[in-house]
């Protein structure tokens, strides 16, 4: 196995899913296949070759430093679950001492 | 020949001459949607009552004489990946299926500017992740040709409607063939442009090297009029390419007399159907009859495209896809627990299967200890790829190769066994880790009766070049008039 259940549940955590046991058993027997494919690339030697991460040749455009307009705060806000005071609502994150 | 089936140029022509109105094309249109849709699924969301509105401005532009833009009165459709202001914008996901965007994406403000009717959403795969339109959270798209059959995708809706007669255009995304493939299985035209040619401001991210607008049409010429409006550079899309938009319209004319044109052999694999493998050989042969020069070239990493492709596009995905909390938009379950609840839960309840396997496959390989191992070396295998077509462009202008290995198949044949529906866009794959500018083209019916799509991809920035290919090969060939008997 190129995967374990354990590797699933981790990697569930830092993808904040959680995952039910049918689909932690479903994805560990498809991404163990998936990444059996994928060890094909281990075929190819690479070295010295520089990695690809963007395929056209830009890099750092900048504009002048201005103020420009932005999108009014209801308009942010419109689409929110929770709202307040202008604000997005969430779960409380800081204990009471 | 009903309305429906017209192209866009023609339509043109019509408006111009008064011999039609754009109120009379929005409603043939709209009729089209109301009387086929509820089976094919093609759209998420129909914005009549909006089109109906643009279409009586576009009129009185018209009847003014005021200057008309080549897409003035033309009712169009735009798949659901794009943003839209006061309009429903869902990607096809469960997450999303109430976000209304505050703003236009710039392919919208672009099409919008130029006078097009927006009569609807087109309906995709979830987040543009899939081959055949079936991860949906809302529908499965049928294809036109043969309801049991897939339309592609992810881009399926759009290829359905416009090969259905239920919009004259639409405007799809491309990571991987998405917009590529269900032109193929659908019978129409489909561009994916060079990397940057087109703004992906508004244009809900899915991996951000390799995404890439495209018009979806019924001609090649209709592709030139569609790109020559949402081409060119904008401010707010930092990897969109500050080059000048040639006009296409110019592109499409002229001959192709001594045009090198290469053919990989790399395509003509098992695996490949045989009726594919022939229509794209009588392709070459017309092209050949026309002045073309043809030859076989090598493209020997296209077989390591698929392994690359899905560690890298994942990768980036499950880090495009983090945004979606339950904070700032799209769907949050009740009563969190906690934070760490809220995120999980939501994130779980809110994506479809395919997404949490992307977001799955995506966070591992670039997860502690296996980021060189996947990430790392898929990023260099990609320059593998991309000298492959370095390489071939020294000796010829463009390549053709069939779109799609096989016509399209059936609903549900592939939906269990994710790596086979991966294996089905091995052929569009290479363009976008490349960056290439590709069009798929109908080139032949199968036995079946299901249309058959080869692409020609052209040098970077060779959009002008794959289009005058495309324009030649649809005046020597019919394919392009065929439509579906719906």
């Amino acid at each position: 196995m190129k995967i374990t259940k354990q590797e699933v549940e981790h990697v569930a955590l830092l993808a904040r899913l959680r995952l039910t046991e049918e689909e932690k058993e479903l994805y560990l027997g498809q991404l163990d296949k998936i990444l059996s494919y994928v060890e094909k690339l281990s075929e190819l030697d690479t070295a010295g070759i520089e990695p690809t991460t963007h395929s056209f040749p830009i890099s750092n455009p900048y504009r002048e430093d201005v103020v420009k307009p932005s999108l009014p705060r209801d308009n942010v806000l419109q689409n929110a679950p929770q709202k307040e005071k202008g604000c997005f609502k969430v779960p409380r994150i800081i204990e009471d001492n | 020949m009903k309305l429906y089936n017209l192209c866009i140029h023609e339509l043109h022509e019509k408006l111009k001459k008064k011999e039609v109105s754009s109120i009379e094309l929005t409603e043939a249109v709209l009729e089209r949607i109301e009387r086929l849709d509820e089976t094919l699924h093609a759209f998420i969301t129909v914005t009549a009552e909006d089109a109906l509105s643009a279409a009586k401005d576009a009129d009185a532009r018209i009847s003014s004489g005021d200057e008309l833009t080549p897409l003035t009165g033309i009712p169009i459709s735009i798949k659901d990946i794009f943003c839209t202001k006061d309009i429903p914008t869902t990607c096809a996901s469960g997450i999303l299926k109430d976000f209304i965007p505050p703003y236009d994406s710039t392919v919208v403000k672009r099409l919008k500017e130029a006078g097009a009717v927006i009569v609807g959403k087109n309906n995709m795969d979830e987040f543009a992740m899939g081959s055949s339109t079936e991860n949906s959270a809302f529908n499965i798209t049928k294809n036109p040709w043969s309801p049991d059959k897939i339309p592609g995708g992810s881009s399926g809706g759009s290829a359905a409607a416009v090969a259905a007669g239920e919009s004259f255009a639409s405007v799809g995304t491309d990571t991987g063939g998405s917009v590529r493939q269900p032109a193929a299985l659908c019978g129409v035209v489909g561009m994916k442009p060079t990397y940057g040619r087109i703004s992906r401001y508004g244009m809900i991210a899915f991996a951000s090297s390799l995404d890439q607008a495209g018009p979806v049409t019924k001609d090649v010429k209709d592709a030139a009029i569609i790109l020559g409006v949402i081409a060119g550079h904008d401010p707010l899309d930092s990897t969109s390419i500050n080059k000048p938009v040639p006009n296409y319209l110019e592109s499409v004319q002229g001959d192709i007399k001594g045009l090198k044109i290469g053919i990989p052999k790399e395509y003509f694999i098992e695996g490949v159907g045989k009726e594919v493998a022939d229509a794209v050989k009588d392709a070459a042969l017309a092209m050949e009859k026309e002045g073309a020069v043809v030859k076989e070239v090598s493209l020997p990493h296209t077989e390591y495209a698929v392994a690359t492709y899905y560690v890298v596009a994942t990768a980036e995905a499950s880090s495009n896809l983090a945004r979606y909390d339950g904070v700032k938009y799209g769907y949050r379950i009740d009563e969190p627990n906690d934070l760490m609840d809220m995120y999980c839960r939501t994130r779980d309840e809110g994506f479809g299967a395919e997404v949490k396997r992307r977001i799955m496959l995506g966070t591992y390989v670039l997860s502690a200890g296996y980021y060189d191992a996947y990430y790392k070396k898929a990023c260099e295998v990609r320059t593998l790829i991309r000298n492959d077509f370095d390489e071939v462009f020294k000796v010829v202008d463009l390549i053709l190769a069939p779109t799609s290995p096989t016509p399209a198949f059936g609903i549900g044949e592939k939906k269990n066994d994710p790596l086979q529906m991966y294996l089905s866009d091995i052929f569009t794959i290479p363009c976008n880790l490349a960056g290439l500018p590709g069009i798929s083209i109908p080139c032949g019916f199968s036995e079946e009766g299901l249309p058959i799509g080869m692409q020609f991809i052209g040098r970077s920035l060779a959009e002008d070049l794959i289009l005058k290919a495309g324009a030649c090969y649809q005046g020597i060939t019919d394919w392009h008039l065929m439509s579906p008997s719906l």
